[in-house]
This record gives C-alpha cells, structure tokens and sequence, in this order.
C-alpha cells in the first residue's frame, strides 16, 4: 500500500526497537521443532533423522553466509505472523479481487486476454509482482536497521562473517522466505484454477528470480544510504508503478509504445513472462533462456554492487 | 460550538503548525503520497479498463470503466492519506518520539493533540485528493457539477479514516500491531465496490461491503461524479461523521488515560 517515514520501523519488527513479546520466546524454538518432525526426515530414504540434522549443521558451520540466513530464520520464526499479511495475505486478496471479482467483468465482456481467462492471465502476475513488492521492501528497512538503527550487521561482521557473507545469506533467507510464499499463493491459485499446467511449479523460482533481480541491487543501495528518507519515494516511484505496469494486471502490449521498453526493462516483467509461461505451459525454450539470462546478469550485478557497498558500511 | 469540537481552537493549530513545519523537510515523501491512486488509475482503470469495456451506469447509461474506477480511487485517496498519518506516525510520536510528552509540558491538552493530529492528517489527505481531483478532470472524468462536491465530501471520509485511525491506534502496544492496519486497509481497499460493482458480489458478501466503511465514501464519490445524487447520501454521510467523531472521541479519553494517568 503506502510507505511512510515513520512507517519505517514496521515490516516483520525491524527498525526501532518494538519491546515487548518478541524477547519472551527463546532461541530454541527452531531446534524444538526440527526435533519435532524427526519422522519427516525418517521417510527421506534410509538416513536416520540425527545424521540429516548433522549434515544441515555441518552445511551451516562450514559456510559462514548461511549463518547470517540462519539468523534470519530465528527472526521469523518469531514473527512470521506479521509477515504473513504482507506477503501471502495480501497477493491473495488481491488475486480474491482482480482473478474473481474483475475477472468476471473481463470475462464477460472480452472473453479473454489472449486466450486466457482473465484469473489464470493474472494470477502468475500477482504471483511474480507481490514477490517482488515484498523483497523491494525487506530490500529497504532491514537492511538500514542492520546497517545503522540497530546495527546487527556489524556485530555480525565482527565474527569470522565477511561482509559479503551478510549480504549473502541476507538473500539466501530472502529467497527463501518468498518461495515459502510463492508457494502457497500458488497453491490456493491452483485451487481456485488459475493453474491450468503442471509445469505451474516453476512459476515459484520464476518470482524468486524476479524478485531477486530487482532486491539485490536495491538491498546493495540500501547498505550505502544514511538515511531512510528516500525509501517511501523508491517505494512509490520505482516499486508501485513497476507493481502495475509491468504485465501483471493487463498486457505490456496496451502500454503506449514510448511507454513499452521501459517495461521491457524491469526485472519484474521477465519473471511475469516466465511465470505466466510455467503456469500455462506455453514459453518457448529460447524465451525462457533469455528471461533467465536477464534475470541472472542483474543479480549477478546486484551481488558485485552488494559486495561492495556492504564491504565498505562494515568496514570501521 | 461544535465548529470548535471538530476542527478546534488555536492551540489545535499549534500541533498542525508542528507537523508542517516537520515536513517541510521531507516534502519529498509529501508530494509522492498522491501518486498511488493516480497509478491505480492508470493501470486498472484504464488499462485492464480497456479489457472490461462498459459498465451499467444510473438510469441504464452505459459507463466506462475508468469512469467507474475513477471516483472509488479517489475515496481511497482520501483513506490512504489520512490513515498513514493517524496510524504509523501518530503512534512514532505518542511512543518513542514522546513528541506529546513534549506538548503536554505546553498549554496544550491531551484534546488539542488529538485534533490537531486529526486537523493535520485531514489537511495533508486533502491535498491529496485535490491534486487526485486534477487528475480526473485532465483526464476528462467528470461527468457532473455535482462533482464540485468531491472534495468536501472526501474531507468527510478523511475524517472518519482519521478519527477511526487516532483512536484504534491508541490500543496498539507495538509496532508488530500495525500489521492489523494492513490487514484493515488492504481488503477495504479492494472490496469496497472500488474495482467491481456491488452487483458481482455474492450476497452475504454484499451486505458485507455495504456496511463497510469505505463503501459509504465509495457511494458518495461515484454519485457526486457520475451525477447521480440521492438522499440515500445523507445516510452514508451520517456513517463517516459518526465513525469520524467517535474515533475522535476515543483517542482523546484514551490519551488522557495513557499520557496524563
């Protein structure tokens, strides 16, 4: 919706310190329910369950970017409830409103949008376009609270953790935070039929991808910013207008043709084409390497600018 | 006498003199606060417009569907830019920024604060919906005189949004709270006969929508646009005055016990 200064503090409890609650649950919650579900691990073939666990910690230990992804994940297993409006609640109730409600005015009047019930031409859209509206945003604030309001990011990186490894495993948890989500939003698309094609599932690392393209980059911004008072304006001249335009809700082909390359651009339109793709089953091999290809120079220049900027914050 | 209850006396201007002086410095973030409808205008209203042509307009008259968007964004308009104010930032204040601890060691009281902050967030929610306003007539959507009525009328939606938002705020212990006001403003936002007519709802949800508070500003605004005015208006009216008042009333008990126990 809207982003405000003050607002800064508010996604998932970042920013100003939020007190009460979040201290009275303790650090093992995660470790109780990995010893929970010890079943889980039983089925994956003949492993028994401590030697799974082992090896997941062996991962973490000898990488250290997947340490501050742990970090991460201990943050959200203590305030995922907040998180979830942002990111599922909201994409659904838009999918509620643009799939069904307006679907059935398009439907009516139009029949289809290129072949495609309205619901399935939107659904990949909101599905690509509210996963990169939620990176944009983790993009911004918690990245400014880790570099400056809170300052997490340079107790991490007073570990053996290069600054490198921060940015990293920042996104690595970003990543998957929103295949969790993409997840489920897909599936409750399926349900409701907006998936006709089974190769659906790989509009999920589609979003990922987009979402990552643009967060990368903007996340290697943030590291570089003292102040937040740019971020709301990123957020409405830059994210909401990408959001919009960007095929999620009509195709880029209505846009005025002056209008067309600066779509074409965005990382958000070529993981909309790629999603929309998967969930239909109609891209084309050359079409999807290229929208891959594209996807992947920007966050591998994202990963360069990151390394950088979070090189140069952390350093004193 | 109730001039005064709602928009205040001197020292409300105080508080209002606060905030602007504050966002003198950000006028950045100001000015881009209007663009989110203007964008929502753009994109659903005329592009996916283009895909679901006309719709059934009063007495039978066709509409087109940027026409019908039109007027529901600019009741959201009104929403959004009084509700960011009232919520997020009323809350930074009252909590860590003791910005009314700050006020209360003045001449001024805990119902100066409450309206000033409301007479802040109604004035900054205005300008929004003027410069929204503009917009539809360069874009040549609007239909009736009925419209110069718009911006009063979205005034009395801001303040409802306002009242409402000061005084559930209050109740909020920490910033993970706010989640609710997504969770309030986002369906409102998209289930308000804003992007469909009422008539595409199933019923139960219908009578839902209608008793919703976004619906009443929603009604108001497409009638005065369109030009199809009824007493029925006066209803929705009386709903945002009472939801404005009574919002406005609560955060002034509600201040009183928090800040002066």
């Amino acid at each position: 919706m809207d982003y405000d200064p003050a607002a800064a503090a508010a996604p998932d409890g970042f920013g100003p310190p939020t007190g009460d609650g979040a201290d009275a649950t303790d650090f093992t919650t995660s470790g109780r329910e990995a010893a929970a579900t010890p079943g889980a691990a039983a089925t994956a073939t003949d492993t028994p369950p401590h030697r799974t666990r082992d090896r997941i910690a062996d991962l973490v230990v000898s990488r250290p970017l997947l340490r501050q992804t742990e970090r991460e994940a201990r943050v959200w297993v203590r305030t995922w409830k907040g998180s979830l409006v942002s990111g599922l609640l909201t994409p659904l109730l838009f999918l509620g409103a643009m799939g069904l409600g307006l679907g059935g005015l398009v439907d009516e009047n139009s029949g289809d949008v290129a072949g495609l019930s309205y619901l399935v031409f939107v659904a990949p859209g909101i599905l690509a376009a509210a996963a990169m509206q939620s990176a944009a945003a983790d993009a911004l604030w918690p990245v400014m609270s880790g570099v400056k309001w809170t300052k997490t990011y340079h107790a991490a990186s007073a570990t053996p953790l290069a600054p490198s490894d921060v940015y990293g495993g920042y996104l690595v948890w970003m990543a998957v935070r929103l295949a969790m989500n993409a997840t489920a939003f897909l599936v409750v698309a399926a349900l409701l039929g907006g998936v006709p094609s089974a190769w659906g599932v790989f509009a999920v690392p589609a979003a990922v991808a987009g979402a990552l393209a643009f967060a990368a980059p903007l996340a290697a911004y943030s590291a570089s910013q003292d102040s937040d008072l740019p971020f709301p304006i990123i957020m409405r001249i830059v994210v909401m207008p990408m959001f919009l335009f960007s095929g999620t809700f009509f195709a880029v082909e209505q846009l005025p043709a002056g209008i067309r390359p600066l779509a074409w651009v965005t990382p958000l339109w070529h993981a909309v084409e790629l999603a929309r793709g998967a969930t239909t089953g109609s891209l084309g091999l050359a079409a999807v390497a290229g929208h891959v290809a594209f996807l992947a120079a920007c966050i591998a220049a994202g990963a360069w600018w990151g390394a950088r900027t979070f090189g140069r914050r952390l350093a004193a | 006498m109730t001039a005064i209850a709602l928009v205040g006396t001197k020292r409300t201007l105080r508080v209002v003199e606060r905030n602007v002086r504050s966002y003198a410095r950000m006028w950045p973030a100001f000015l881009t606060g209007f663009l989110e409808p203007i964008f929502y205008l753009f994109s659903i209203g005329i592009g996916v417009g283009e895909l679901v042509g006309d719709l059934p307009g009063p007495g039978g008259h066709p509409v087109s569907y940027e026409l019908f968007v039109a007027p529901a964004m600019l009741a959201t308009s009104a929403m959004n830019g009084t509700v960011f104010d009232t919520t997020f930032n009323f809350f930074f204040k009252y909590k860590y920024a003791k910005t009314f601890d700050g006020m209360l060691a003045t001449p001024l009281g805990v119902a100066d604060i409450a309206r000033g902050e409301l007479a802040w967030a109604l004035l900054r929610g205005t300008i929004y919906v003027a410069g929204f306003l503009l917009t539809m007539i360069a874009l040549d959507l609007v239909e009736s005189w009925w419209a110069l009525l718009a911006l009063p009328a979205a005034a009395l939606i801001g303040f409802a949004f306002a009242g409402a938002g000061l005084g559930l705020t209050t109740y909020m212990r920490s910033f993970t709270d706010f989640a609710y006001v997504g969770l309030a403003i986002t369906p409102l936002f998209l289930f308000s006969a804003t992007f469909f007519p009422l008539s595409e709802y199933p019923g139960a949800l219908a009578w839902f929508v209608r008793i919703s508070p976004l619906y009443q500003g929603v009604a108001i605004e497409r009638a005065l646009v369109l030009g199809d005015v009824s007493w029925s208006l006066i209803g929705h009216a009386a709903y945002l005055a009472a939801m404005g008042v009574f919002g406005l009333r609560l955060a002034t008990r509600r201040l009183g016990f928090l800040l002066q126990p």
